[in-house]
């Protein structure tokens, strides 16, 4: 009897302290979740104000000065033109994120499906040189660009990109759970080219693995900072992250326009932003199955 | 399984992996190998003349590892400077992610809108690092947002980026932020790959939640906490992005927050000077390759599980 009793008070007790635990955990993840988003919203908020407005004092308050802001840093043609480097942007993330998710899934495709003397020595190869910084290498890489007369254009930022471990990796891990090799060799039964077989068979079943590392190709390009800057010297080349950093000049100089420097930035980040929220399902799904990605 | 069969598509094998390799090789292994190669001679630009290749042997690396007219040497001073600005982001970040790892993958708390938060957490990730510098370089600035609340409740101006601490630590917290997403997502893979039954086992003993999370959670995360550590120092000592946008190439104020990438960078373009580049490089090459040794150590400790118990997480 008493211990029955003794059991249901404990009980009791444990409820209201699990009740308490978890309000607890939801205040702390709510807190969590706008020290994440304060960034955006404080940039998206001042990209709202006028110059004179930024410079009197924080305004909690959305402005009336976004289209404004939007046409001032859009015709400002002073140190860069953003439209063209958001168009540098664009076709260098777009053009490295198609070759590096389809030039990894056939690597990968290659090193699983046939059998050959290097095979073991290619997957090793790979395994090794995924974790090299891409920094070490760019004494060669400038001379190498220059002796190829590529500077000042978009090809040293977009052919590396068919050479990704770090993506072939993932797609190997992803085809081993997904491409049985009964389905291959059905289709060469089938009478199809191993071409063929690769890209109208395979590639549709590799579909869920190549568009979240197309997704994280384009950002992680968009983003890229180190490489553009040391091959991309002329303005009318330059990346979104080489202009943020020439922002950090503007800004010194005498009546910077405050309010077009914040809509800069969020023009510079917005197009992965509206992507991540229209496929964020995926993105944090592969974060977690590509565990091993640095 | 069915070898004769496939050993007459050898060549296939070949074909498809040629395009990787050619491109690694033209684009990454010949820099690389040339790279090491340039650490040996002296090339630099003085002016509008360009001194060299010459062959020195050794010279650069003596040089890069001998003490300036003040007695300090500044590959050590900017390897300190990276590893505490990667310290002040990435302990409290671990910590932080655990404990927001332990809540979400917690049974008994059994928190609901579990994608959102990580939906919301992750984003900071994939914001421009030099935007990111850029916008945290405004509101810390002497008209920014922060000195405005200061002023407005009593105090005077303090210019963030005079001070080398609060500009290492906004530096630091600029990484925090866009990384502690990431390892949150990390640390979840890696407790909901642990065998629930013994946490069910513990709950019956009477465990309580302090006692399962160190006797339990702690060690068998262990592993994966030790690649995550060390993942992210790889990832810290090749930071650039941030304290460039901020710091400027300087590593204001007073080379403070100049960096192991930042002074690569400085060889490579202000000086041009490619023999000395090519050293350094192949310092943070060693360094880099030993960390990297260690992660396949800690991950082969761990008996090649971990992509499979990733995927059952999240």
């Amino acid at each position: 009897m008493a211990i029955k009793e003794q059991t249901i008070r404990s009980n009791e007790n444990a409820k209201g302290k699990l009740t308490a635990a978890r309000v607890a955990a939801y205040i702390f993840l709510i807190l969590v979740t706008l020290l994440a988003l304060f960034p955006l919203i404080l940039l998206i908020l001042n990209s709202t104000h006028s110059n004179s407005s930024l410079q009197a004092g924080f305004d909690p308050m959305p402005g009336g000065h976004f289209l404004i802001n939007f046409k001032t840093a859009w015709n400002d043609t002073a140190l860069f033109t953003l439209p063209r480097s958001m168009l540098n942007s664009f076709i260098i993330a777009a053009s490295s994120c198609i070759l590096t998710s389809y030039f990894s899934a056939m690597t990968a495709y290659g090193i699983h499906v046939y059998d050959f003397k290097l095979k073991k020595f290619a997957f090793n190869f790979i395994m090794v040189i995924m974790t090299i910084p891409t920094q070490v290498a760019a004494v060669g890489f400038v001379q190498l660009v220059g002796k190829l007369h590529m500077t000042n254009t978009y090809w040293p930022l977009i052919i590396p990109a068919i050479a990704a471990p770090s993506v072939f990796f993932y797609m190997k891990q992803y085809i081993e759970s997904s491409l049985p090799m009964e389905v291959i060799e059905a289709a060469r039964v089938d009478g199809s080219g191993e071409f063929m077989t690769f890209n109208t068979i395979a590639l549709p079943m590799l579909k869920p693995a190549i568009a979240v590392q197309m997704i994280f190709a384009f950002v992680s390009s968009w983003n890229n900072f180190f490489t553009p800057a040391l091959v991309l010297s002329k303005s009318e080349m330059w990346t979104l992250p080489i202009v943020n950093a020439t922002l950090r000049q503007k800004i010194q100089s005498q009546n910077c326009d405050i309010g077009e420097v914040y809509m800069m930035i969020l023009l510079s980040i917005i197009p992965v932003v509206i992507v991540y929220i229209a496929l964020s399902k995926h993105i944090v799904k592969g974060v977690a199955l590509g565990a091993v990605k640095g | 399984m069915k070898k004769h069969k496939l050993v007459s598509y050898a060549k296939w094998g070949y074909i498809f992996i040629a395009p990787f390799f050619i491109v690694y090789i033209i684009f990454q292994l010949i820099p690389l190998l040339s790279t090491f190669y340039y650490s040996f001679f002296e090339n630099y630009r003085s002016g509008l003349n360009v001194v060299g290749p010459n062959f020195v042997g050794f010279e650069n690396y003596v040089t890069l590892f001998t003490p300036d007219k003040n007695g300090s040497i500044d590959i050590f001073t900017y390897f300190i400077n990276t590893i505490i600005m990667w310290l002040m982001g990435a302990v409290p970040q671990l910590f932080f992610s655990l404990l927001l790892a332990v809540i979400f993958t917690s049974e008994r708390l059994r928190i609901k809108g579990q994608s959102f938060f990580k939906t919301v957490i992750y984003m900071p990730n994939l914001i421009m690092a030099a935007a990111f510098a850029m916008l945290f370089f405004m509101l810390f600035s002497k008209v920014g947002p922060f000195n405005q609340f200061i002023i407005s409740s009593g105090g005077e101006t303090f210019d963030f980026f005079a001070n080398k601490w609060t500009t290492r630590g906004i530096i630091a917290m600029i990484n925090f932020l866009m990384w502690f997403g990431n390892t949150t997502i990390l640390l979840m893979a890696g407790i909901m790959g642990i065998d629930q039954s013994l946490f069910e086992a513990a709950s019956i003993d009477g465990a309580t939640s302090w006692q399962v999370f160190y006797k339990i959670t702690i060690p068998l995360l262990k592993p994966i906490m030790v690649y995550v550590a060390i993942t992210s120092l790889i990832g810290g000592l090749q930071m650039f992005d941030v304290p460039q946008v901020i710091g400027t190439y300087l590593g204001s104020p007073n080379r403070s927050t100049m960096t192991m990438i930042m002074y690569l960078n400085n060889y490579l373009g202000t000086s041009k000077n490619y023999g000395m580049a090519g050293a350094l490089s192949v310092v943070i090459f060693i360094i880099t390759g030993i960390l990297s040794v260690i992660v396949y150590r800690t991950m082969a400790t761990d008996s090649g599980k971990k992509p499979k118990k990733a995927k059952k997480g999240v």
